[in-house]
């Protein structure tokens, strides 16, 4: 028999905000030193309230724009009761019922060609702590402890393992360009809910879902060997399947049932008597509204549109630093196609030397543009500009002061060049005699030599004619 | 007025902060709550530190660990305030303790408005009804003592927006204010006593006593129970032996350190507390028991505001008993659910109110001065 599989995902991910939900301690990925980044607060101590951190709702209420979602106007927290060390309030504060954003929808790519997946929802909330186990006790970092976190819960809707990563590729992309997370170092982690059915029925299989996979990797396997053991479960009768949350494990590549203990709790929600329901207005709205990025999908068809591959489009959509870049470059008056050329292989090129990525680059769109304006206008040849854009990543010089130092301001005309060239060949007769007897090789270094003396100026083309012509 | 003492339930930096319970045992705080912050600005000297029954869940502060009381209970802070030794003192009210005691010991207690006063460094139970309230030894000091603590603080999300809060205590012209008719006669002939000296002395100060009935006190009382429970049983359950405070010396396992830390750590009231507590929000009782009770909550806010429309005040006893006797903490849980039909309307919506002469009365929300300037018209008279 044929199946079809129905997937639907809980997506977390960590906010770039400068600070926990909260309190005022120093947010994703500030601390590394375990239990540095902790006060009062977020170690459960007893006198301290929280307080809501307001960038938190704005980052919600962005990717809630950024994924078609209705945003709530009144929205309020509940506290979720469970102990373990790693929660040192043994309740973590989240939303259930008034979540910040409903009935969202997003566009992915599938086999069959473009398909909506619904969000039904996305919620914020607190992360807990880690643990470190060592031999016969457990150390607990309260580090990353009331970190905020969105959780995007999608419905039922994915058919493949393919459309799954689609989703999270995109996921990642959009929040990435939109400065709402990093999505990297586990600050993106998936629950997969996963059931199997006959193709052509409407009810749904048993559902299993998996928890805490914080690699894409993981997830693909995962979902794989899922689909797999239900399929034979149903097929030769291996075991009953009952709906169970499990865990994968990355070593073996299978999932495993969790005991039941772990996963029968009741949470006992309730509403957070110390936070208060938040409004937001209009006023406050359109405020974030005017600040949201332009959507992914409108910005992948204008680069589509200006001729740029979809492996750099790919590139480009991941990094808030490139794509601001290239669009205030683009603003600057320069070719997009061109643009994309200097931020993917040039400067990457000068970061990578320096072991740095695309996220490090922090040139002004100003110098950029200059120093293509000036490649494009032949003011200096494409070397000259690398070695501009390089002194510019490297030592912060700017293109006009590099190439005022290094000798390459000159305008040149036609005459300059001349001048250059019968010089060249006048001081290399032997060259000269070699290139006439037949050694074309020879004409690379007369040109050579050209370029040599006009220490990178002047458009190679223009000299290599005027060359050509007074030999 | 100078001096003034901290109930064990708020915070003062260094020192030792335990709520009368085991659990907290050698617990000391980082900082100073926002009314302690507060005092001092305002020039006070703290006198020390005053004991409570374990997270101020008991009747009057009878079981505070390790200091069991024995005989006629009293309340710390408020036999301190009656007997001289300290000006005023700051407590939390949160389930009608601190009211008690002053009623037992005949001085005054102010419990204002919810969100005038910061809850920033108060060991929290009740968060939606708890509210750090003055003893003195009469309405005009508590006026004084409320002002300089009272105002917005940042630090406690449920402050209400307002900076400074100025109260009146010169005696109202005139006023209205309406008994409510006991209909179960909880209250003793001594507390009946009480209430008729009162009521002569606001009459002969020229305020109009009107005798109304209210039908919602024991449905407001559980109501509050209901939440007092759930939030507590939430708020204490930080208190596991993993961070700080007692843990217990024998566990295999951390279920086993959880289990025995706490068995240990809260007394059987506490307990008691706990379970109710978690049974109400359990998925299976949460709509009948939390829901309702914050439906009954609403209702008695809408039926209060409308008694207040036309009364300055409402008059009601604050205690069965005018003495308590020691008890066996096995009867802890109910005895104090049953005196909460008293108290419990404060707490559950918000509003202020004041014991003054053994009794109480309710005032609209933010007219503490009405309170302050009643409660002294009729100390006035009873003198």
């Amino acid at each position: 028999m044929k199946y079809e599989t129905v997937i639907g995902l809980e997506t977390h991910v960590e906010l770039n905000t400068k600070s926990k939900i909260f309190c005022a301690c120093g947010g994703h990925g500030a601390s590394e030193e375990p239990n540095d980044c902790v006060c009062p607060a977020c170690c459960g101590m007893p006198g301290m309230l929280p307080v809501t951190n307001k960038r938190v709702i704005e980052l919600a209420v962005t990717a809630g724009l950024m994924l078609n979602c209705d945003i709530s106007r009144y929205t309020t927290f509940d506290k979720k009761n469970y102990y373990y060390p790693d929660l040192p309030c043994a309740y973590q504060i989240t939303q259930l019922n008034h979540p910040i954003c409903t009935n969202g929808l997003v566009s992915i790519k599938s086999e069959e060609g473009n398909r909506d997946i619904r969000i039904k929802q996305i919620h914020m909330e607190e992360d807990a702590g880690k643990l470190i186990h060592e031999g016969k006790y457990s150390l607990v970092d309260f580090n990353r402890t009331s970190v905020p976190l969105i959780e995007v819960v999608t419905q039922p809707d994915f058919r493949s393992p393919q459309e799954v990563m689609n989703y999270l590729n995109k996921l990642k992309s959009m929040f990435r360009s939109g400065g709402i997370s990093e999505c990297e170092n586990g600050a993106m982690r998936c629950d997969v809910n996963i059931s199997v059915r006959p193709e052509g029925t409407e009810e749904l299989g048993v559902r299993s879902e998996i928890k805490n996979m914080s690699s894409f990797e993981s997830i693909e396997k995962a979902i794989y060997y899922e689909i797999q053991r239900h399929i034979d479960a149903l097929e030769y009768d291996l075991e009953e399947l009952v709906q169970e949350t499990r865990r994968f494990d990355e070593k073996t590549g299978k999932t495993f049932a969790m005991r039941d203990k772990e996963t029968a709790a009741d949470y006992r929600y309730f509403p957070d008597p110390n936070l208060m329901p938040i409004l937001i207005d209009d006023e406050w709205l359109e405020q974030i509204m005017a600040n949201k990025p332009v959507a992914v999908d409108e910005r992948i068809d204008y680069y589509r549109e200006s001729g740029i591959s979809e492996e750099e489009i790919t590139v480009l959509i991941s990094s808030q630093t490139a794509t601001k870049l290239l669009e205030e470059v683009v603003a600057a008056g320069c070719d997009a196609r061109e643009t994309v050329k200097w931020i993917l292989i040039e400067a990457v090129g000068v970061l990578r030397k320096g072991g740095k990525g695309l996220d490090d680059l922090q040139i002004s769109a100003e110098d950029l543009s200059a120093i293509i304006k000036m490649v494009t206008e032949s003011k200096i040849n494409r070397n000259s500009g690398k070695a501009a854009l390089a002194a510019l990543i490297e030592e912060g010089i700017s293109p006009e002061e590099y190439i005022k130092s290094a000798g390459i301001d000159r305008k040149l005309d036609s005459s300059d060049i001349l001048a250059v060239v019968q010089k060249v060949i006048s001081d290399n007769q032997d060259i000269v005699e070699a290139y006439k007897s037949g050694k074309t090789k020879a004409f690379q270094a007369l040109l050579g030599a050209c370029m040599r003396e006009l220490k990178g100026a002047g458009n190679p083309g223009v000299i290599k004619e005027m060359l050509e012509k007074n030999l | 007025m100078k001096k003034i003492a901290i109930d064990d339930t708020i915070m003062i930096k260094g020192e030792l902060a335990q709520a009368g319970s085991h659990i907290l045992e050698g617990y000391r705080s980082l900082f100073d709550a926002e009314v302690v912050t507060r005092i001092k600005n305002a020039g006070y000297e703290i006198s020390g530190k005053t004991a409570t029954g374990e997270f101020g869940l008991d009747l009057v502060g009878e079981f505070s660990y390790g200091a069991e009381q024995k005989g006629k209970l009293h309340g710390d802070a408020a036999l301190q305030v009656a007997g001289g030794e300290t000006d005023a003192a700051l407590a939390v009210d949160m389930n009608g303790s601190a009211r008690r005691a002053a009623a037992l010991s005949g001085i005054t207690f102010i419990k204002p408005t919810y969100g005038t006063v910061s809850r920033y460094g108060i060991i929290s139970c009740a968060a939606s009804g708890e509210q750090v309230g003055v003893y003195a030894r009469g309405a005009e000091e508590a006026a004084q003592v409320l002002e300089a603590i009272s105002g917005h603080d940042d630090k406690d999300g449920t402050s209400l927006p307002e900076k400074e809060y100025k109260y009146r205590t010169e005696a109202a012209a005139g006023g209205k204010i309406a008994v409510i008719r006991d209909p179960e006669d909880k209250a003793d002939e001594d507390t009946k006593m009480k209430m008729e000296d009162f009521k002569e002395s606001l009459k002969a100060s020229g305020v109009t006593v009107d005798e109304i009935e209210l039908d919602f006190l024991s449905p407001a009382a559980t109501a509050w129970q209901i939440l007092m429970c759930a939030e507590t049983c939430n708020n204490i359950s930080r208190y596991d032996g993993v961070k700080f405070g007692h843990r217990a010396d024998n566990f295999r396992n951390i279920d086993e350190l959880y289990i025995n830390t706490r068995t240990e750590g809260f007394n059987f009231l506490t307990k008691a507390v706990i379970l109710y507590g978690s049974d109400v929000l359990s998925k299976n009782r949460y709509k009948d028991c939390y829901e309702k009770s914050l439906k009954i909550r609403r209702i008695v806010a809408d039926s209060m505001a409308k008694i207040f429309e036309e009364y300055d005040a409402v008059l009601t006893p604050v205690c069965s008993k005018t003495e308590y006797e020691a008890y066996d903490i096995d009867e802890a849980f109910g005895k104090v659910f049953e005196e909460s039909e008293f108290t419990a309307i404060p707490n559950l919506i918000g509003i202020p109110a004041i014991v003054s002469g053994g009794v109480q009365m309710m005032g609209d929300k933010y007219c503490e001065s009405k309170l302050f300037s009643l409660a002294a018209a009729g100390e006035r008279g009873l003198k």
